[in-house]
């Protein structure tokens, strides 16, 4: 479980979020510029709140109040982001390994295990020996993702990890994702602007607007108003008259 | 030619230019990495160099390294020698009168290093050593060959610290540019021509490896 009672001054608007993330699979759903970046930055530690604090699994990483912050590393948190932020001078292989370097209680051949497991796991075997350089959006985002899930984090964040790929890619990898990520016992929020994929995952929804958490609790609650434009949408689409079939000159 | 000067200067040069890189390159990952309210008060003192007339910095080494602080007077009894008129002091001088030289390339090729690659490697565990080892200094390896061939070149061509604190001595504190200024002032011009072509030719040379962009470190600058 995540608890966050966090209090910011980001671009402009004032953001104050206190809530506990208690579900195995959390969805931050937000308007662009909302602040759900900013929330998983400060629980990973990459940044301060000017008050408050973030407890993950019973731990407090962060308090203000007795000037308490641990390290990002020391966190045991994962973060992907839409930019991959693959490290350039290292080969695929090399990246996924980086998390794993500095742990002396897992041996070399459990180490490897763990690497081959997560590039099976999000389908980048064969990119094991490639420089990141040579990869395209989508396989890069598909590494970053591996490189964060080597280490066995306890909490996952994903902030719209998966974005250059095609929708097909994506629900497939993220379907794969969620049992694995269930069989390991890894805690995972993920931010998403598309209410699409926060009503397909079934999970708790976290609803963010202007730096202020404004709803919590089941997909089909949170984002009944959303679901409902959606399907306006999509009716009103299938009601549009259809266009007129020009005929063709060349016979 | 005074080969022996030229090879006081040499020695002079690389032993400040590996000195310069193992101060400056840690202080530049921490003004860099750092989070410290010193941080702008330690760039300050770190440019003063660059703007203090040399003859200014020299007198004050002179000072402080002589007989007259208790400082010098410690520094005395412990080498049994004063470090000022000696190839010693000439060290210290130089390191500090290139410090600039070396420190804001190194702090310029760290800044260009992408932000959101040291938040990726900080997640992942790294802590601020291996940070340096494993992503500054791979990533911004242009810009510690830039501060060694400018501290380099840089001492190479001091003259108002030499002479200040160094004084003229042959074989120990005797520089090229002393030599040089030697010779203009006896008006020996066919060999101050000598010693200053010698000089420009070293200075150019090895300017053009600063300015060739070697593609196996600039690579390593771009990333994304």
């Amino acid at each position: 479980m995540v608890e966050v009672d966090l209090k910011a001054r980001r671009g402009g608007f004032q953001f104050e979020v206190a809530c506990k993330f208690a579900a195995p699979w959390t969805v931050v759903f937000g308007p662009s510029g909302a602040g759900k970046s900013t929330l998983l930055r400060l629980i990973a530690g990459l940044e301060l709140p000017e008050a408050g604090r973030i407890c993950i699994h019973g731990q407090y990483m962060t308090d203000t109040e007795i000037r308490l912050r641990i390290p990002p590393g020391r966190r045991m948190t994962g973060l992907v982001a839409q930019q991959p932020a693959l490290f350039p001078h290292l080969s695929v292989i090399e990246n996924v390994a980086y998390g794993l370097a500095g742990r002396v209680d897992l041996g070399r051949q459990t180490k490897q295990q763990r690497i081959d497991a997560v590039l099976e796991l999000v389908g980048a075997s064969h990119l094991a020996d490639r420089s990141p350089k040579r990869l395209s959006g989508g396989e890069a985002q598909r590494v970053a993702l591996a490189r964060a899930l080597a280490p066995r984090p306890r909490l996952l964040m994903l902030d719209e990890p998966l974005s250059a790929l095609d929708a097909g890619s994506r629900d497939q990898i993220l379907t794969s994702l969620q049992g694995w990520l269930a069989g390991e016992n890894i805690q995972t929020i993920l931010v998403t602007h598309d209410a699409a994929d926060a009503l397909a995952t079934e999970a708790e929804v976290a609803l963010i607007a202007e730096g202020k958490l404004t709803a919590l609790g089941p997909a089909s609650e949170v984002l009944a108003i959303e679901r409902e434009r959606l399907l306006a949408r999509l009716n009103c689409g299938q009601t549009r008259p259809a266009r007129p079939v020009r005929k063709s000159k060349a016979k | 030619m005074d080969w022996q000067a030229f090879a006081l200067t040499l020695k002079l040069a690389s032993l400040t230019t590996a000195i310069l890189l193992c101060l400056a390159v840690p202080l530049a990952a921490w003004l860099v990495l750092g989070r410290s309210r010193w941080r702008a008060v330690a760039e300050a003192v770190t440019g003063l160099p660059l703007v203090l007339p040399p003859t200014v910095l020299g007198f004050y080494l002179l000072v402080l390294l002589g007989p007259l602080t208790g400082f010098g007077r410690a520094l005395t009894s412990l080498l049994g020698h004063p470090l000022a008129f000696s190839f010693g002091g000439l060290v210290v001088g130089s390191v500090i009168y290139s410090f600039p030289f070396a420190v804001q390339p190194i702090v310029a090729g760290f800044t260009s290093v992408d932000g959101s690659l040291i938040d990726a490697a900080r997640l992942l565990g790294a802590g601020k050593l291996r940070l340096l080892r494993t992503i500054l200094i791979p990533l911004a390896g242009r810009s510690l060959l830039t501060a060694a061939i400018l501290s380099f070149l840089h001492t190479m061509g001091e003259f108002g610290v030499v002479l200040m604190l160094g004084g003229d001595i042959p074989g120990a504190t005797r520089t090229l540019s002393l030599v040089l200024f030697n010779q203009v002032e006896g008006f020996d011009y066919a060999n101050a021509n000598r010693t200053a072509l010698m000089l420009l030719i070293f200075c150019v040379a090895l300017l053009t490896v600063v300015y060739a962009r070697p593609k196996s470190l600039a690579a390593g600058a771009r990333h994304g």
